[in-house]
């Protein structure tokens, strides 16, 4: 589905990607861990053809669409007209498809997308990647600056569409726990090398990674998990 | 009486003409963050066009059209040298802005002279209240709001629109969902080459063009663009009428050569007033 071999991406002089290997098989959900300005959001980038690699061969099968960090919608645009154009690509510029999967944002579609909370942005957000009807949805920083219950609702929807539609998913997260619940298998990068790559359970069992990226003991994102079904999504 | 009539409707007319300029700069701006400092050989190089083609024989209307159409292919050229470079920051692109205008002064004595140049609008006048007016006026009148009724639909209602909106926006997003920012602003330069054209072949029947009309016209147009902070197309509607009737009344009324001066101390109080709103927000 997607291959990245020996990936190497600059700004100016500052090396940003420094030989980075990667795949994802079809169906596959990946999580991509790493601590701030490892290279992660350079990595998506690149893989979205925003970036030109300096080095290193990339191959990407079928369509691969970015739900940025940050969200990055058009805030004075309509809800419908951000998703309009996620298909600027692809062929079907009707929204339905994101309706029926995000009904919250039918209400919305007239509202300026920049009015919105987080929680509904970061929906705008996914439903405008998958307004393009991609292959792989590589998402970036899915949890940022949300309540843990709308990530428990954005989750569900994730696997929902790597289970049912067959959507390859590359996640990257700040939150290894909640990656490593969700995907299985990840790559650890720092300082634009992957250090560390195999199986979540193996990943979230060794010492190292477990000091680096999943602190104490606590089991935070289990809790949300179990409530998310019975639990209406706060606004 | 019907001298205030008179000039309140050539004042508009006028106004019609700034805000076709202005809305160039908007429309460009908006999607490039580019000033184009070209803009005023739009309309000069349409007018001079125009009355070189009617001469040569071409009806009234093809004539019109092809200059507007020139224009609109100059615009494209001006976004090519300025923007075609992907990364070119817009500083860089507005400084070759201003040195194309420069260049164009050079082409267009070339082909037509250091002489001004006119051309017969719409002949004959209407009664209104007593006041003879030129149909000329109404027909300027008329053409731009339709052109800024079509234009609000256009980045309202069709999808090209919301794409040069989106670069608008969002450049980074736009290119995520697979927008090539840098041929979205070639479109932002034809457009304002067609607007600016308009605005040409619209005002050479009021007012004679000569190669350096374009200082005026383009004072004025960025006069009116700011109106709506250069990114909103229907202020600049607002602020061409606005200058065009305050320029008919102080020439009406005193002195005729003061028209750019006020054009510039209207501009320059709003920059100001602009900008220290501006600072107060940042500080609250
Ligand atoms: N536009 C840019 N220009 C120059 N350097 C950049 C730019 N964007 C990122 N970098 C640098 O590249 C490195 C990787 O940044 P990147 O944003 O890919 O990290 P990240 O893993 O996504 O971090 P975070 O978790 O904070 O989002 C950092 O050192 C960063 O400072
Ligand atoms: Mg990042």
């Amino acid at each position: 589905m997607l291959e990245v071999d020996d990936l190497v991406v600059r700004y100016g002089a500052a090396t940003a990607l420094d030989g980075v290997s990667l795949r994802i098989e079809q169906r596959e959900m990946v999580a991509l861990v790493g601590p701030n300005g490892a290279g992660k959001s350079t990595l998506l980038n690149t893989l979205s053809g925003i970036l030109r690699p300096a080095a290193g061969r990339m191959r990407v099968e079928g369509r691969l669409a970015q739900v940025p960090e940050g969200r990055q919608l058009f805030p004075d645009l309509t809800v419908e007209d951000n998703l309009r154009l996620g298909a600027w690509r692809s062929g079907d510029r009707d929204p339905g498809r994101v309706y029926r999967l995000f009904p919250g944002l039918m209400r919305l579609r007239r509202h300026h997308a920049g009015t919105l909370s987080g929680g509904e942005q970061q929906m705008v957000a996914v439903g405008r990647a998958l307004m393009s009807d991609p292959d792989i949805l590589a998402v970036d920083e899915l949890s940022l600056g949300l309540a843990p219950l709308v990530v428990a609702d954005l989750v569900r929807h994730l696997r929902m569409l790597n289970e049912e539609r067959g959507m390859a998913i590359l996640l990257v997260e700040q939150n290894a726990r909640l990656a490593f619940d969700i995907c299985g298998r990840a790559y650890i990068i720092e300082a634009g090398r992957v250090v560390a790559s195999g199986s979540c359970a193996e990943l979230a069992n060794s010492p190292e990674v477990q000091r680096a990226y999943l602190g104490g003991s606590t089991d935070e994102y289990e809790e949300y998990d179990e409530s998310e079904e019975s639990e209406e999504t706060t606004r | 009486m019907s001298a205030l009539l008179q000039y309140v409707i050539s004042g508009l007319a006028l106004g019609c003409t700034f805000a076709l300029v202005g809305s160039g700069f908007v429309v460009i701006h908006r999607v490039t963050r580019v000033v184009n400092f070209a803009q005023g050989a739009f309309p000069v190089i349409a007018g001079l066009a125009t009355a070189s083609l009617l001469t040569r024989g071409l009806p009234h209307g093809a004539a019109e059209l092809v200059a507007i159409l020139l224009g609109g292919v100059i615009g494209l050229v001006v976004g090519v040298v300025a923007i075609g470079k992907p990364g070119t920051p817009p500083l860089a692109s507005l400084v070759i802005t201003l040195g194309l205008a420069i260049f164009a002064y050079a082409v267009e004595i070339i082909v037509w002279g250091d002489q001004p140049v006119s051309f017969p609008g719409l002949s004959g006048t209407v009664n209104v209240a007593g006041a003879r007016i030129q149909q000329q006026y109404f027909l300027v009148i008329v053409v731009a709001l339709v052109t800024f009724a079509l234009l609000e639909l256009f980045f309202g209602r069709t999808y090209l629109g919301k794409g040069l909106a989106a670069c608008a926006s969002n450049p980074y997003s736009a290119r995520l969902v697979g927008i090539s920012v840098t041929r979205m602003g070639l479109v932002a330069f034809a457009l304002g080459g067609v607007l600016g054209g308009l605005a040409g072949v619209l005002v050479t029947p009021l007012q004679a063009v000569s190669f350096d009309s374009d200082v005026t016209l383009a004072i004025n147009g960025f006069a009116a663009a700011i109106f709506g902070g250069l990114m909103r197309p229907m202020m600049a509607l607002v602020g061409g009428l606005v200058l065009g009737v305050a320029e008919a009344l102080v020439a009406g009324y005193y002195e005729s050569a003061f028209q750019t001066e006020v054009a510039l101390a209207i501009m320059l109080t709003l920059m100001v007033w602009q900008a220290s709103r501006r600072s107060a927000l940042e500080e609250a």
